[in-house]
């Protein structure tokens, strides 16, 4: 046996109180989600193209000194050129100007059918879910059926009848559009209302006005948040889906849906036309997509290190 | 037990075709230019048929229940702008050409999106993943329409190596399916792919490689019967995808399916096609939910018998 | 007796984000056939990593073998292909998980998944495999067996389901069987039969069984020798009566002592060990279990204890063993079990090889 000095097995001085400490710094919670969304290199790229169409579509308009809805039929048809960076359409307006006041059109169209169907739903959804019991029953049943309405065909509709332009559009897209937030808040608030906290704030005395919009909506933010990310692309989609149809936005106004399907008659002598609305329908949705996947992603506590 | 979960089912779906059906009846009342309305610029034996349909001398009640009568014995009505052709004409002539493409599309997401998905989970986390999942992040995002174009305009119009348009031989078939096929391919590859992962992480996973299973009779047997379920849960909103996608792509190629027929009657405002194809369109779209809500209940033998009885 | 598996000097690591965790660091200990050894330990012990790399289901990356044999028969594990160890997962060595719950295949019916078993490694037809999944299931003590060989898992009960599992592990009569945390998911009641279905098959079939548990109670019950784990080592080994009656570890001291008994003092408080186990990323350097250790000298600060035989067939890593430790006397409520234990050695000596 190897030597030992004796005087190693003196009893060491032990502090167990120390043994009860936690090793790892602990994250808050949303900075858990920052940290993990930011680690997301395609959806920090989705935010950046975000931010540049954002910003292009506030200062884009101005950058020319085009008007979007002024015609000059002497130049129509042209392909992109210094004078006109993006070309000119049929009635030689300027397509660069059109593309970012289409953007704001669309982007305004996408915002707001985004945030009814957020309002709408949060409230339809917490209600229902925090009753629960016959209330629920009666809420849900009615957005289920009303879900069964075939979406595109009664926005198509209602867009065939009424007077077009963008509050009808906005009106037909949210009128089911809702339905689907609603749901994914009511399941939210199933979940949460049983914790402990909720217990005590009701033993505290809170109403449920407080209950809601202090503790069950807050904590349900996360999922909201993704659902409105998620909500924007597809009423672009709807949007361009309408204009291809010839329910869009009316001329003048542009929005890219009308700027696309009004190019497809020439497309094969004047590609620009489309090019430039066509893709950035296409940035768009994909950057929204991709920002409320990593949102989506970094929210799962499942993919937690 | 299964027969009540049907039963559920059609009754639910009855009532939301209930809804769209008296929307549209609503919905023509409203409408301007609509036989309904004071304006009757129509050639009078259209004015005529009309008022024989619609019996639009009587009071709208009973026009309603009429309305309601014919549309449950398959009568839609006669067109508003097409002299002498009833809407049914143009739904029984339209509606295969539709259904092909249709079911063309559908197969091509469903073969290459599952492909697709099973492979990207195999590789998870490898450059194989990272590079399917990207590109089905693009086919989300480009919608069909603009991926239709975007076809017809390379590979028809400038390389010609497609036909342009129009419906006569099976190559003219391949643009239009594919445009249509895009976005539900991308989605079914990340749905299978999040849904093979799910599954590959499942203790029972563990337990089939501990009985000295091989690899692929893992994979098939276990893993991939599992993934598949959400996918048939997919398969209604993909009909509805598909259905609803297929207007505009007959009209980017000239294909003369019942959604040109639909967009030709939305241009032209010809209210009683509209109304007639929305209805029969409803129709289709909720049966196949229907029909997919079946065919799951069958396969997961777990909703097979839950309410039933339950084991000892 | 002769040795049906011997584990020698096995170390496994984890390569992770955060750094490599060093799951099991030196583990020797050797399976007699148709004995029961008990493997106990808390959360995150090895445990389970050490019955599952015996079984090579450990995904490598991220895990590794770093070193050791682990002698099956004579043939070692560690070194076989995935393809080799196919032939003998099911066959020679049947494994049972923890949670019934989820470890069946929800969609295929439990006939069909007992009989993949006898198919792969039989070669015998369907039908026949059938009907060896309905007498696994007699076996078993599942009633109605030809009825419920068509049934899928969710329409069994959790301990009925746990049944299946075994019946599943016994297919083909292996040499082996190792059970993980078996009856951890189940209710006390559900558990004391299944803890007497398993002795009552070892008896018929002379199967070799590795059982891993948290709970002593359990042990006490199935097992002839008990191995107990700490921050992936054994720091005590031996037969039930020596570690149960004669325990030398701080840390099974800490253990024993933390069991509700009948005969506890009225006042006596439930002795927990506190703390927890130490991270092994960053292995201590001395005595892993120093941190929490009350008898702890300051040698444990210092260097791993090396194991020390008080028997031929019990032996315990700590200093306290060392000639020159003081004397140490266990916790009350340990001292009160302690019991003349046979064949002890006046004093401990150093074990040539551990676990030996």
């Amino acid at each position: 046996m190897q030597q030992i000095p004796k005087d190693m097995f003196e009893p060491a001085s032990v502090d167990l109180s120390e043994a009860e400490k936690i090793s790892r710094p602990s994250l808050s919670f949303w900075k858990d989600v920052r940290l993990r969304f930011r680690e997301n290199k395609l959806a920090m790229f989705g935010v950046i193209l975000l931010i540049l169409i954002v910003f292009m579509a506030i200062f884009g308009p101005m950058m020319t000194k085009y008007d979007y809805a002024t015609n000059d039929l002497v130049n129509a048809n042209k392909p992109p050129s210094s004078e006109h960076w993006f070309g000119t359409d049929d009635l030689g307006r300027d397509v660069f100007t059109r593309t970012w006041e289409g953007a704001r059109i669309s982007l305004f169209i996408g915002l707001s059918a985004a945030l009814i169907d957020l309002f709408i739903g949060v409230v339809w959804g917490s209600i229902s879910g925090y009753r629960g019991g016959r209330t629920d029953e009666v809420m849900m049943r009615f957005a289920d059926i009303l879900y069964g309405v075939p979406y595109l065909l009664l926005v198509i509709l209602l867009m065939v009848v009424f007077d077009q332009g963008l509050g009808t559009m906005i009106i037909a897209m949210t009128l089911t559009g809702w339905i689907n937030m609603a749901r994914i808040v009511r399941g939210q608030v199933m979940q949460l209302k049983n914790q402990e906290y909720v217990m005590a704030s009701q033993t505290l005395g809170a109403n449920t006005n407080r209950i809601l919009f202090k503790h069950l909506i807050p904590n349900s933010m996360g999922q909201i948040l993704v659902t409105m990310t998620l909500t924007i692309p597809s009423a672009i989609f709807t949007e361009a889906f309408l204009s291809y149809l010839g329910l869009g936005v009316p001329a003048p106004l542009a929005s890219w849906g009308t700027m696309a399907s009004d190019a497809l008659p020439a497309l094969e002598y004047y590609p620009w036309r489309l090019f430039f609305p066509a893709t950035f329908i296409c940035l768009t949705i994909l950057a929204f997509n991709v920002v409320g996947d990593g949102l989506r992603d970094a929210l799962d506590p499942k993919l937690r290190k | 037990m299964m027969v009540k979960y049907i039963g559920k089912r059609v009754i639910y779906m009855l009532l939301s075709l209930f809804l769209i059906v008296s929307a549209t009846f609503l919905l023509m009342r409203a409408a301007p230019g609509g036989p309904f309305s004071g304006e009757k610029k129509l050639p009078p034996e259209i004015i005529a048929n009309l008022n024989k349909f619609y019996g639009l001398d009587q009071p709208w009640y009973i026009q309603y229940v009429d309305y309601l009568k014919s549309v449950s014995t398959w009568d839609f009505g006669p067109s508003f702008k097409y002299k002498g052709q009833t809407v049914n004409d143009l739904i029984s002539s339209g509606f295969p050409v539709s259904f092909m493409l249709g079911m063309e599309a559908i197969l091509i997401a469903l073969a290459i999106g599952v492909v697709l998905g099973v492979f990207s989970a195999m590789k998870h986390n490898k450059w194989q993943d990272y590079a399917a999942m990207v590109i089905a992040v693009l086919g989300i995002s480009v919608p069909s329409f603009i991926m239709a174009t975007l076809l017809q305009y390379t590979l028809a119009m400038k390389l010609d190596l497609f036909p342009v348009a129009r419906w006569e031989s099976w190559a003219h078939t391949v643009l239009p399916a594919l445009a249509l096929a895009a976005t539900p391919m991308a989605f079914i590859a990340r749905l299978t792919r999040s849904s093979m992962l799910e599954v590959l992480s499942n203790d029972y996973m563990r337990t089939a490689k501990a009985k000295g299973l091989s690899r692929g009779a893992i994979i098939i047997r276990h893993a991939i019967r599992n993934a598949m379920l959400p996918v048939v849960s997919y398969l209604g909103p993909l009909t509805a995808g598909i259905l609803t996608g297929s207007f505009i792509i007959e009209k980017i190629f000239g294909i003369p399916g019942l959604g040109l027929h639909f967009v030709t009657s939305i241009t032209n405002r010809d209210y009683t096609v509209i109304m007639g194809v929305t209805v029969f369109y409803s129709i289709l779209l909720l049966a196949s939910v229907l029909l997919v809500d079946i065919l799951y209940g069958l396969i997961d033998p777990r909703i097979k018998l839950s309410g039933g009885k339950k084991g000892a | 007796m002769s040795r049906l598996l011997e584990i020698k000097n096995l170390a496994v690591s984890f390569k992770t984000y955060g750094g490599e965790v060093q799951a099991i660091r030196g583990v020797n200990f050797h399976l007699n056939k148709g004995e029961t050894l008990a493997i106990v330990g808390e959360s995150g012990s090895g445990k389970s990593v050490t019955s599952q790399t015996i079984m090579r289901l450990i995904p490598m990356p991220p895990g590794r073998i770093k070193s050791g044999e682990m002698l099956f028969d004579g043939i070692d594990l560690a070194k076989k292909t995935d393809k080799e160890m196919e032939a003998i997962r099911g066959k020679d060595i049947g494994m049972i998980f923890q949670d019934p719950m989820t470890s069946l295949n929800p969609t295929m019916k439990v006939g069909a998944q007992i009989g993949e078993v006898v198919i792969k490694h039989s070669k015998v037809s369907k039908a026949e495999a059938k009907k060896r999944a309905v007498e696994l299931l007699t076996l078993v003590g599942i009633p109605f067996p030809e009825q419920r060989v068509n049934q899928y898992p969710h329409e069994f009960s959790g301990g009925m389901r746990q049944r299946v599992v075994i019946a599943m592990a016994l297919a083909s009569n292996p040499k082996l069987l190792i059970a993980d945390e078996p009856t951890t998911a189940l209710d006390v009641t559900i558990q004391a039969q299944i803890l007497e279905l398993m002795k009552d098959i070892q008896k018929k079939t002379d199967t070799s069984i590795i059982f891993i548990t948290h709970d002593l109670g359990v042990v006490a019950n199935v097992a002839d020798r008990v191995a107990v784990m700490y921050a992936g080592q054994i720091v005590e080994m031996g037969t039930v009566d020596e570690v149960f009656y004669d325990p030398k570890h701080p840390y099974t001291w800490g253990l024993l002592a933390s069991m509700p008994s009948l005969d506890n003092e009225a006042e006596e408080e439930l002795a927990a060990i506190p703390g927890t186990p130490p991270d092994l990323t960053n292995p201590p350097k001395g005595d892993a279990f120093a941190a929490r250790n009350p008898y702890a000298m300051k040698i444990d600060f210092e260097q791993e204890p090396p194991m020390f035989k008080i028997s031929d067939t019990h032996y315990a890593k700590t200093w306290l063993l060392h000639p020159d430790a003081p004397k140490v006397e266990p916790p009350a409520s340990v001292q009160r079990r302690m019991r003349k234990v046979d064949n002890v050695y006046s004093t401990p000596v150093l074990a040539a090889k551990d676990g030996e």
